[in-house]
């Protein structure tokens, strides 16, 4: 620590606390506030909880809510997908950093634009369907987003190919960093590549993956709003593709009642919460470790 | 992974290809090698659809989804360049990113250097708060700040907009410039004071020139993230002459939905800033996007 005079650390914090309290401060207290009031304009009359009494009357919202956990379940695949690629790059074989490169590309490319590249990908005459046309997988050249009951899992699939670019590489980032004379002495004993990725490798990585899943389950459950906006068309074909924030969108922006936007909101900030806590103290872990 | 989430830019990525003796069955390293083969394919994919429908006709495109563009044609860049305003839209989105991520970096460097340095009141408790905003989805404070952008007539200014992002993006930067900070000697600090250099001299002439690093990663992901918003941008600048490119693309492809190569050309374009950075930053990219990870 550096002495210092006592307002000093108070000036420096200054623009800090007023960004926040003006950014994430007060907007989440007003969001509070809304949620109990009929908003026209700038302000309304309390109501008191009407506003969440015809939002839990209203079927499009548990809707909405069970596409969000039904996209929680891209979870498994993320997971997997990314730890098996990250393995398979962290043995360097040939290639592997051009292979790591590559692999990257889908993060880099923005969601609106991953979205409307596959949308027509996907497109019943598209080149996908074409491809399965022509390997005689007729059967499988399904209606991928025109039809209700698919288009949701088109979007996982989709969230799918993005996202776990970027578990890819953070796995292996820390693959890299490991202690390799651990997997080393487990060859000498003779245990064969299986077992020492199964046994030696992966437990090493409990805390990433760890700190995977709750970045994940955050983006699953309140970061998916550009993939359902553009792919299918705001949240369609009717509301197959409805998620929470398209949900809140609509009801602040298109109906023009912030007050059920704000209610909305209320609901997935306090389940946000349940995560923020995780990745609290998964950080604390961290500043633990940086001590000792 | 924590050590290295809690410290990413002070480690430098560990790329040696050490441990070249192991062990592996001929399956193994043949499943491996084909799993990374498809997964490098899959990856590709889009973009290589993308470029190469780019450079079709729409009559070329209906008779022929897969094959190549024969003859190869770039009418429809011409057509995107001269019929819409892509330029436009990355200049407002490059303005927008660039203002956000001063802002931040400014009111991060300043706070983080207080954090890890100063003895004050509220310290831990500020640098707690601060990280766990990290973790809220901008979508919940998204309609309160709508109403008050609304009243205070800052909806459809750069000015608003650049507040917004940088407010987003602050929490994580604060967090890496702190972690980064402590790890620089106290008694180069105390050197400086000693010197009469003032505290926010320490700051400019001593902390920031020995972060580099973590300056470069925040600064990508955060350009990254600005540039690559949709939610925001759509909302809170809905002037036509303010368009952001992810907001311009998103009403673009509205448009050509029927001719698909068209779209494909307008998309090769707006691929191109970020494709270019990380072909050049490559390295910072994937250090900082791990470092970063809370920003998604």
């Amino acid at each position: 620590m550096v002495r210092t005079r006592p307002l000093t650390p108070y000036l420096f914090i200054a623009p800090l606390v007023g960004l926040l309290v003006f950014i994430f401060g007060y907007p989440l207290a007003r969001v509070f506030d809304f949620s109990t009031r009929r908003i026209r304009g700038f302000d309304g009359p309390s109501v008191g909880f009407a506003n969440f009494e015809a939002l839990f009357a209203d079927p499009v919202f548990w809707l909405a809510v069970r596409h969000n956990l039904q996209l929680l379940l891209a979870i498994i695949p993320l997971l997997l997908l990314s730890l098996l690629l990250a393995i398979a790059l962290y043995e360097r074989l040939g290639g592997w950093r051009i292979f790591r490169t590559i692999v990257f590309l889908p993060y880099i490319l923005a969601i609106p634009i991953v979205a409307v590249v596959l949308r027509n990908m996907f497109q019943l005459n598209g080149p996908i369907n074409t491809v399965l046309r022509s390997v005689g997988l007729e059967g499988l050249a399904l209606d991928w987003l025109g039809d209700a009951d698919i288009a949701l899992w088109t979007v996982m699939a989709m969230i799918i190919w993005r996202e776990s670019a970027f578990g890819v590489v953070l796995f292996l980032s820390r693959l890299l960093s490991l202690n390799e004379e651990l997997a080393e002495s487990a060859q000498l004993d003779g245990a064969n590549w299986w077992q020492r990725t199964l046994y030696i490798v992966i437990p090493q990585l409990r805390g990433v993956i760890e700190f995977y899943l709750v970045l994940s389950l955050i983006t699953l459950l309140a970061a998916v709003f550009s993939y359902v906006y553009i792919v299918p068309g705001r949240g369609g074909p009717g509301n197959a593709t409805m998620i929470l924030e398209l949900y809140i969108y609509n009801w602040a922006f298109d109906k023009r009642l912030p007050g059920m936007g704000a209610a909305v909101s209320v609901v997935l900030f306090l389940v946000t919460i349940v995560f923020m806590v995780l990745m609290f103290r998964l950080r604390r872990q961290a500043a633990a470790e940086e001590v000792g | 992974m924590q050590r290295r989430l809690a410290a990413p830019a002070a480690s430098a990525p560990v790329e040696s290809g050490k441990g070249a003796a192991k062990q592996r069955g001929l399956g193994v390293v043949l499943s491996l090698q084909g799993l990374l083969i498809i997964a490098v394919l899959v990856a590709l994919a889009p973009a290589a659809f993308m470029i190469m429908t780019s450079l079709k006709t729409p009559e070329q495109y209906n008779i022929d989804r897969l094959g190549l563009p024969d003859p190869f044609t770039f009418g429809n860049y011409a057509q995107v360049i001269s019929q819409h305003p892509f330029l436009l839209w990355m200049a407002n989105s490059a303005i927008l990113s660039v203002g956000s991520v001063l802002v931040s970096t400014a009111v991060a460097a300043l706070g983080a250097y207080a954090i890890a340095r100063m003895r004050f009141r509220g310290r831990e408790l500020l640098l707690s708060l601060s990280t766990s905003l990290m973790a809220v989805p901008p979508v919940v404070m998204v309609v309160p700040l709508f109403v008050m952008f609304t009243q205070i007539g800052l909806v459809g200014t750069y000015q608003g907009v650049i507040l917004i992002y940088a407010g987003l993006l602050t929490p994580f930067s604060v967090y890496l410039l702190v972690t980064f900070f402590r790890t620089i000697p106290t008694e180069l600090i105390e050197a400086a004071l000693i010197d009469g250099a003032t505290p926010l001299g320490v700051l400019t002439r001593i902390i920031l020139p020995l972060s580099g690093a973590p300056l470069v990663t925040l600064f990508i992901v955060n350009l990254l993230y600005v540039w690559n918003d949709l939610l925001i941008a759509l909302l809170f600048l809905p002037n036509e002459n303010l368009r952001t490119l992810m907001v311009g693309i998103s009403v673009f492809q509205g448009r050509y939905l029927q001719n698909i190569p068209l779209s494909m050309a307008g998309m090769a374009l707006a691929s191109v800033p970020m494709l270019i950075l990380y072909i050049v930053f490559q390295r910072y990219f994937i250090r900082g996007l791990v470092a970063g990870a809370v920003k998604g």
